[in-house]
This record gives C-alpha cells, structure tokens and sequence, in this order.
C-alpha cells in the first residue's frame, strides 16, 4: 500500500466516526493549549520581572553592607549581619575609582510627613544628587537633590509623584515647606511617576540629602551604595576594585557584598524559568492524559472495525500495513488536536495580552516546540499498542464480527 | 492442470478439553475454470475449508498447492500477496466498508496492493461499467439495495483477476430474484474462465454448479466428480439435512447427475 493511501485511508477512517474523532482531538487540543497558555504565563512572568529589573538602571553595581558566601541574590542578601558600617567615605572613596562613573550613598527608614494640614507615613531615602542620573528618573517640577558635601545636605527633600498628589492634590509643591519627622524642609522638586518599580515604590519615596537622613535616623550606616560603571564591560572590574578598596578600608575584611544588576537578573531568570519548566511539567500532565485517551479511541475503533480489518486481511492486507494505517490514524488525531491546541493556546495568551497590556505573555518557542512533540509522540506511542493488535488480529475470526 | 491441490489436509481446533476435527483426510483437487459447490450443514466443515482455501486459516497437517505452488509454508506475508493478486473472496454479509463508495470499494484490493491511482481509476471505472454499477460509483453501501451491494462486492473481489473467487453463501442475505441475478453473474464469470468455489446451504444454488462436495463433519462425503461414494453405505443421506440452518434439506444426492434439483 502507498504511503499517500495509508493517510488517505486512516483520514478516511478518522473522518468516519466524527464524534469520537474530535472528541479526542478536542482533549489532545486542551493539552497543548494548557502548555501553550501556562508557559506563556510563566514567562511573561518572567519577561516582566526582567524589563523591571532593567528599569533599575544600566550598569548598575550595588553595594551592601554584610557578607553573604555566594555574591549572588538571595533572601538571605537582605538579612546579613553587619560586622562594619558602610559609610558615606566608603562611598565617596568609592567615586574616585577610574572606572566609576557615579556614586550614590542610599540610606532608608520610615517617617511621617507632615504639611498642607495632612500627614502620613512615608519611606524616606537619603541620597545624593547623583542618585537621579544613576537610577535614570525624570523630574516632573523642580531640581533633584543640590550637589552637596555628602556628610552635611541642606534641608531640603524631593518627593514622589503619589505624594505630591496625596499632600498637595495637584498643586505645585516646589518651594513648599514640610515636616519629616523633625525637621523642617523645603521641597526643591517632584519626581515625574515611574509606575511601579521592584521593591521600593519611588512615586511614594521622600529623598533627602544622605546627611540629613542620617541624622534622622540617627545611624552612620549605608543601606545600599549604588554605583554605576563607565561601561557595561568595567562593571567586573568595579566589581573587583570596590571589594579591594572596601576590604582595605575596613581593616583587611571581606565585610561588604557586591551584586551587580546581571547577577539580580540572572538569578530571577533562571528562577522564573524554573517556575515555568514546572507549570509546563504539570501542564504536559494533560498531554499524556490525551495520549491514553487517544488510546483508547484507537483500541475502541479496533474493536468496532474488527470485520473490517478481517476484510483488508482477506483482501490481501499485510499485517505492517493495517498496523499503518491505525499508526496514521493516531498520529493524525494527535496531529490536529496538536495544532488546534496551539491556535487555541496563541489565541488564550492573545486574551491575557489584550487583559493585562503590561504582561508579555507570549510562550516561549521551547515550549510549543516540547508541547507539539510530545503531543505527537503520545499520541503514537499510545497507538502502536492497539495498531498491533489490529495487526495481529486472526482474519477468520474478524470476518465473523459483524 | 489443478488450480487447486489440497492432500491429506487436517485442521483441528481444542475448544476446552475437546479436540474437534473441522477437517480430517481431506484431498481434493480443482482444474481451472471448475464451478464448485462445497455443500453440507452447519458445522461440517465447509467454512473453514474455505478459510482454508483462501489462505485465511493454515491446515494443521496436509498440504495445499494453489496454481503448483505449495502455499502452506508460506510466511503471513507472502500468503497475504498471494490473497491479494490470485484469491477473490465474495462475502454472505458483503463486507464494504460502510464509509467509502462503491468505487472506493472496488478500488480497495488495489490500493492494498499499491497500483497506481491513474491504473486504478481506469480498472474500477471499467468494472463498475461491467456490473451496471456505473451509475451508482458515488454511492455509499448504505445508498444502495442488496443485489447492487453484492455487485459492489463481486467486482471488488475480481478487480485484480484472481485465480479464484471464493463465495460464503453469496445469495443468503439476498431475496430469490436478486440472489439469482448474482448467481447469474458469478456462473458468467465463471463462463469467461474463473474458477469459481461456492459455499452454500441451498441446494437450488449447489446443484447449479457442475461439481458438488458434500462436506460432513469435517470429511468429505462425496464429490460429484468422482463415481466413488466414499462410506456413503454405513452414513445414510438422511443426516445430511439435520443440521441445516435455512431449513431446506437437499433433495437425495444425485451425485451422478449434477443439475439435477436445478429449477
């Protein structure tokens, strides 16, 4: 029998019990859309976090007071103990590294706000000027913090886009006074929104010189130094020269972490993409339940052709060659219901996309690609037990099936 | 020259603990162009010659020569060509295959043996022109009576000119009229050089052809062409017609005289 024959005979076959046939192609088609839809939300998880992180800024170094062994990102990065303080003249001895191109001390704590006769709880963030180009903001009124002696700062404070709008409603904020827990401030300028950023939200963040928030909070530790390098190929050798300069600084210990923003991003990525490989694992779950019933479509549609597959065998049918023609059929009801499931899958992330405009759910191609295979392969592993059984079926005793 | 040469040929099948002997000391052998009837009640045996005849079952002993070639030694696959270009088979229940036309259906036994489809277009066409049947090419079994089914199954098992055409009971599903017209067209086939093997309780149909077998319990009892009735002293006819499943026993053998009880 020709090749072209046995797809034309097992598409025949398929095309005659319609029910059946698309009741099967409609299970396998809901386990390679579940792949298709579950992975393309994992990674758009992912694809989101990603461009957050890049949000951060370009060549950023951080510095974090601590020692944690691995120098990756981990929970436990941001619960070291700190041995020695990280203090603004490690910072600023920072900045004088040829391959730095900026320096931004960062300190943080919680105060109230006061002013326009309202008050609430806010993050403040002590920094300095360079602290804008770092973190590429823009500003919406005004100035961003003066360049000052790190260790004094004027009184003066920059507030977030939300805060503005909930202490002030709308109207310009420059040149107004305010209180943050006990001093008095006037505000040089708004930030403009940046929407929502990891971690700290910075539309609801007060910045104020480093030396004030020190004395606010009364500490000489850094939380962070940010520090972005000349290139993105200087960001290894920052890396080595602020571990060098910090141990030196410190007494000969290794006390400080350095992350780079690829590290932070590489650990993200790869947990993300773990977190998918697992949603499409459960999801291929579907799959192999699909191939059983495609099995059990093809052992049912052995069972009701048995006078037929009696006849092709009087007719001069090879075993191999009826054992085909039910391999086709299984191949090609995983096939269709493979592709239905892929359109249905595209148009599902498609839904989610039109839903949640800032999530990139798109599915990665390793996924559809793993999900057509093993829907293909299912479906003929699954079939080869009952295509043989048709091939080996006694022609005498099918002819007397009637 | 034989077409057929069954010696010696035994089947047997356990059914539980019994042994029952569906064919024991069977040697028979049929010329080209013979017309063949295998008579007897049900259970004597006369299927599962036919199954034997037509490669579907293998004989536990004996041996089968089909054109002077010994067809028992054959592998599967090799019975399976040989069922496919020199064995027609013509069905009591028809067999097509309810979701393909009538041309389709014809067309099968080519397509299993993979002639090309231009071939085959043209020798279906012409067999469906052949039986009448050119009309009804595009119609479904279920579109069409059961004389013109059975003529959709007839020209099916010729398409590839066989040696042989086997028919079970070709006329058993059928009313008088129709089976006769297939019977009619079987014996014209049969005319052009077929040999032709009918398997058949009627006696009306067994005695058309020019040579019956009378099969009893897997033996044969008595073949028209021979003038030797074998044991036929110690087993009167009588039982011959107790096991009849339509009822009608067959008139006395006559074994000498073959169209005898024909209408």
């Amino acid at each position: 029998m020709r090749n072209a024959d046995v797809l034309r005979f097992a598409r025949d076959a398929a095309a005659g019990y319609p029910l059946r046939t698309s009741l099967s192609v409609l299970a396998m088609a809901i386990g390679v859309a579940a792949v298709v839809v579950l992975t393309a939300l994992g990674d758009g998880a992912r694809r989101y976090v990603v461009e957050q992180f890049s949000s951060l800024g370009s060549n950023l170094v951080i510095v974090l007071p601590g020692r944690s062994a691995t120098g990756g990102f981990s929970p436990a990065n941001a619960m070291t103990t700190t041995p020695r303080d990280l203090t603004v003249d490690d910072a600023a001895a920072l900045s004088r590294l040829p391959s730095v191109r900026r320096v931004a001390p960062l300190t943080a704590g919680t105060s109230e706000i006061n002013a326009n006769g309202r008050l609430r709880e806010t993050l403040v963030a002590g920094t300095a000027s360079t602290y804008l180009d770092i973190r590429g903001f823009k500003m919406a009124q005004g100035s961003f913090l003066p360049e000052a002696d790190w260790n004094r700062g004027a009184p003066v404070a920059v507030i977030g886009a939300k805060i503005q709008e909930e202490i002030f409603a709308g109207k310009p904020a420059v040149g107004e006074l305010i209180r943050l827990g006990d001093r008095r401030l006037r505000i040089v300028g708004v930030l403009k929104s940046t929407g929502q950023g990891l971690g700290m939200n910075t539309d609801e963040l007060v910045f104020v010189p480093v030396g004030i928030a020190q004395g606010m909070f009364n500490t000489n530790t850094l939380f962070r130094v940010l520090i972005e390098a000349k290139s993105r190929d200087q960001i290894e050798a920052v890396k080595r020269e602020v571990a060098a300069i910090l141990k030196a600084r410190h007494g000969g210990e290794e006390d400080i972490t350095v992350i780079t923003q690829d590290a932070v991003l590489a650990t993200f990525d790869k947990l993300l993409r773990a977190l998918t490989a697992a949603v499409a694992g459960i999801a291929a779950i579907s799959l192999a339940v699909a191939g059983i019933l495609v099995m059990n479509v093809m052992l049912v549609a052995v069972t009701q052709r048995t006078s037929e597959i009696g006849l092709l065998k009087a007719l001069g049918a090879r075993g191999d060659t009826i054992r085909d023609a039910f391999m086709a059929e299984a191949a090609m009801l995983s096939l269709v219901g493979a592709l239905t499931g892929y359109g249905l899958g595209l148009f599902g992330a498609f839904v989610l996309r039109q839903m949640y405009p800032v999530f990139p759910a798109y599915p990665p191609n390793w996924a559809v690609v793993a999900a057509l295979v093993t829907a293909l392969s299912t479906g003929l592993l699954f079939g080869i037990m009952p295509a043989r059984r048709a091939a080996r079926m006694d022609p005498v005793q099918a002819l007397m099936k009637h | 020259m034989s077409v057929i040469q069954l010696a010696g040929i035994e089947r047997v099948f356990h059914l539980g603990d019994s042994v029952v002997h569906a064919l024991s000391r069977l040697d028979v052998a049929i010329d080209a162009g013979e017309y063949v009837a295998i008579m007897g009640p049900s259970g004597s045996g006369k299927s599962t010659l036919l199954n034997l005849l037509g490669l579907l079952d293998r004989p536990d002993a004996g041996s089968y020569r089909l054109e002077g070639r010994d067809v028992t030694t054959l592998s599967p696959d090799e019975q399976a060509a040989v069922r496919s270009r020199r064995i027609g088979f013509v069905f009591q229940s028809f067999h097509l295959v309810p979701r393909l036309t009538a041309a389709e259906n014809v067309a099968l036994p080519m397509m299993l043996a993979g002639i090309p489809v231009a071939e085959r277009a043209q020798r279906v066409a012409q067999a469906l022109k052949d039986f009448g049947l050119d009309q009804r090419a595009d119609h479904r079994p279920d579109q069409l009576s059961g004389g013109q089914r059975q003529r959709v199954a007839i020209a099916r098992a010729t398409i590839m000119q066989p040696a042989v055409l086997l028919a079970d009971e070709p006329t058993g599903n059928l009313d008088r009229a129709t089976g006769d017209d297939v019977i009619h067209l079987l014996e014209a086939l049969n005319e052009r050089g077929m040999t032709l093997i009918i398997v058949t309780h009627d006696p009306k149909i067994g005695t058309r052809a020019r040579r019956q077998l009378m099969m009893e319990d897997g033996e044969l009892r008595q073949d028209s062409a021979s003038t030797r009735l074998r044991q036929l002293d110690d087993n009167p006819p009588g039982p011959l017609s107790g096991k009849g499943g339509d009822g009608e026993s067959p008139a006395a053998p006559a074994p000498d005289k073959p169209s005898a009880g024909a209408a």
